[in-house]
């Protein structure tokens, strides 16, 4: 009786494994797509749309509590300070000689610091983009109350398939991508260096990452495949989770750089580098920004080696805007290619939120969502023009990127997310206030040859659709190296 | 959402006291609830109520040259925390006066988004000690949270000087509320002092 339960049991775990092997494994390998996942997503639209309707029937009914997009919920003035002080002072008796100072001045400074606690640019890219539609999963019904029984069996029927069907499918999956990663990097790593074991290596890279992106029932579009990045540059790409890797390195490979870490990260990045070069760095190392520099510049000074991939941001941003590049891997010279990532947050939420879960609760998030749906855009190759300096240069990828994207564009460090901001910033607000409002007389210390500093980050962001020109002139900060995404919480 | 939403609702709304079915009630609710959205990912330690802190970790406020006095302005005497009611309550100075217009002859008191209520806003913004009187050296310390280091001490006194000078009825060096708002007569509160929501 027990022998036939446990062979029952050897048998289906058996026939689990070859389809499978059969269905999606092999297909991986060979880049061939069985057009299942196609047929997934097309379904769920289906039921995501019936769902959005029926919920927009039920509000009717009730008081309606739409939900904004996330181009902000008042209305802010686009002025600049000197606008915005002007207009005030418009009706003020006009006052004598010598200083500019109006007790109006005030009503600027607290509308502003009023605005910014009602709704501010910075602090809602650290959380997941709110949506305008539920999308039938737990996790994003925030403001979305109870509609009919219809909807409630549909989420019911979606959490059983995803918890009990994709859920166990996609983490076998995962563990066979990345076991094939350590046993195929480390069979390629005993080859003799030629351009065999390169061609392999690539095979066993995209191999695994393709199964590991079957395991996320990634649906991916990659456009203007011709500006694929090559060999000899740096690849930068906005940040939204450490998925971006997986999502990158489907459609070509690249030169991982980061932190060397102890346990399962150690064994993959230990095996990775057996088969071809990536840049590990020790932990010690990380803060000599000029060991790091050299390293990035002689591994791209090798045209047979692989794109570095570099995420500037240097953590990981909800994917409604691109915050501060670092200005670290623009001046090693070098070609830039940039690239655009965006995800459909209808189909599960990409973004990582460090501060609320860990890696693995993230990755168990990641394989009980619906799918995930993004699009990649290749941007043409960019370099630095003559005398311009790194950190306008990286604001200019920044703006691309941002652009294609239809990302917000935004100057905040996305360091911001852990440390306050710099003093810096609010000199420079003060000193814009004092160019307005000190005499003409010329016995000020404070009036330099230097203009007025260019707006600032306080500036109120346009849309994207704009192309950014708040940002005029270049900020100089300073900045540590950090180049790739924290993966410690 | 509880019983403390609903108070802070008529506060915001001081004046609207029939509940019908008006759309505008409908916009007071999403304003509410927006509020209290903003409110609850502001407050990091989940107790119900902003600090200080909670407030400083918004980037754009920090390097507002007056951030911290308008983070005072939510903090009643003597206290650290603000709860939701308080939050609603200073946010209330700000709503458009517009919004007043319907609610006309429903309640005997000011409502806090009045001209003269925004302008004792502003001025308690100047009033450090919560004098009614903007002394010179209030106005100078204001001043030089504005300047920061950029103009020096004589200079600034000079403005403040000024300011005061030209503000100044009864001749006592400092401004009083009365003066305050006469010398602001011209000037358009409550276009500058309000919030619009977007729908």
């Amino acid at each position: 009786m027990m022998e036939g339960a446990w062979d029952l049991l050897l048998l289906s775990v058996k026939v689990w494994f070859s389809i499978i092997g059969g269905l999606i494994v092999l297909p991986a390998m060979c880049g061939v797509s069985l057009g299942v996942t196609g047929l997934y997503i097309k379904i769920l639209v289906k039921i995501l749309e019936w769902a959005t309707l029926r919920i927009q029937r039920g509000q009717k009914d009730q008081p309606t509590l739409q939900l904004q997009p996330s181009s902000g919920i008042i209305q802010k003035d686009d002025g600049s300070m000197e606008e915005e002080i002007g207009k005030l002072r418009r009706s003020w008796p006009k006052s004598l000689a010598g200083g500019d100072f109006t007790l109006c001045d005030a009503f600027y400074f607290c509308k502003k610091g009023i605005e910014s606690i009602v709704d501010d640019q910075v602090t809602q890219r650290f959380t997941s983009e709110e949506l305008v539609s539920w999308n039938l999963l737990t996790r994003t019904n925030n403001n979305f109350h109870y509609i009919s029984v219809r909807v409630t069996i549909i989420w019911g029927l979606g959490v059983a398939i995803r918890y009990c069907v994709l859920a166990p499918l996609r983490i076998t999956l995962a563990f066979i991508g990345l076991s094939w990663l350590v046993i195929g990097t480390t069979l390629v790593g005993l080859l003799p260096n030629s351009r065999a074991k390169s061609w392999l290596s690539d095979r066993v890279h995209l191999t695994c990452y393709r199964i590991c992106a079957r395991a996320l029932s990634a649906t991916i579009h990659y456009h203007n495949k011709e500006n694929q990045p090559r060999k000899g540059g740096i690849c930068v790409a906005n940040h939204t989770s450490p998925i971006d890797i997986v999502i990158l390195a489907n459609d070509g490979c690249y030169a991982m750089i980061g932190q060397v870490h102890g346990g399962l990260m150690g064994v993959l990045q230990r095996s990775m580098q057996r088969s071809c070069p990536h840049i590990w760095f020790e932990r010690s190392e990380m803060k000599d920004r000029h060991a790091v520099a050299r390293r990035l510049r002689d591994h791209i000074a090798d045209k047979n080696k692989l794109p570095v991939l570099i995420f500037p941001e240097g953590t990981c941003i909800n994917n409604t805007s691109v915050m501060m590049f670092k200005k670290g891997s623009f001046e090693v010279g070098g070609t830039i290619y940039p690239v655009a990532i965006k995800y459909d947050p209808q189909f599960g939420d990409a973004f990582w939120n460090s501060a609320k879960y860990n890696m693995v609760s993230y990755l168990l998030r990641m394989m009980t969502s619906w799918a995930i749906v993004c699009n990649v855009w290749y941007l043409p190759p960019m370099t630095r023009q003559e005398g311009e300096d790194a950190v306008h240069f990286a604001n200019r990828v920044k703006s691309a990127i941002a652009h294609q994207g239809g990302l917000v564009d935004l100057s905040w460090d996305g360091g911001l997310k852990r440390e306050k901001v710099k003093e810096m910033y609010k000199e420079e607000q003060q000193k814009m206030y004092s160019n307005m409002i000190a005499c003409s007389e010329d016995n000020l210390s404070s009036q330099t040859s230097r203009a007025p500093p260019p707006h600032g980050p306080v500036q109120p962001v346009q849309p994207p659709s704009a192309h950014d020109t708040v940002i005029k002139g270049s900020v100089r900060f300073i900045h540590s190296y950090t180049f790739d995404e924290d993966v410690k919480p | 959402m509880g019983l403390p939403l609903v108070e802070s609702a008529l506060q915001w709304n001081s004046g609207i006291l029939n509940a019908n079915r008006d759309p505008k009630n409908d916009d007071v609710e999403f304003q509410i609830t927006r509020l209290y959205s903003r409110f609850h990912s502001l407050d990091k330690g989940e107790n119900g109520a902003l600090s200080r802190e909670d407030f400083q970790r918004i980037p754009e406020l920090a390097i507002n040259p007056l951030g911290d006095r308008i983070i005072n302005a939510f903090f009643p005497e003597g206290e650290d925390q603000v709860n939701f009611r308080g939050f609603m309550r200073t946010l209330a100075h700000f709503r458009p006066v517009e919004d007043n217009e319907k609610s006309k002859g429903h309640d005997a008191s000011e409502p806090l988004n009045s001209r003269n209520n925004k302008l004792l806003f502003a001025f308690r913004l100047y009033d450090l000690d919560r004098d009614d009187k903007i002394s010179r050296d209030e106005l100078l310390q204001v001043l030089r949270m504005m300047v920061g280091v950029n103009i020096s001490d004589e200079q600034l006194g000079s403005i403040a000087d000024r300011t005061i000078q030209e503000a100044d009825t009864n001749g006592d060096m400092s401004i009083s509320f009365s003066e305050f708002i006469k010398v602001l007569e011209k000037v358009d509160v409550e276009q500058k002092m309000s919030i619009r929501f977007l729908h």
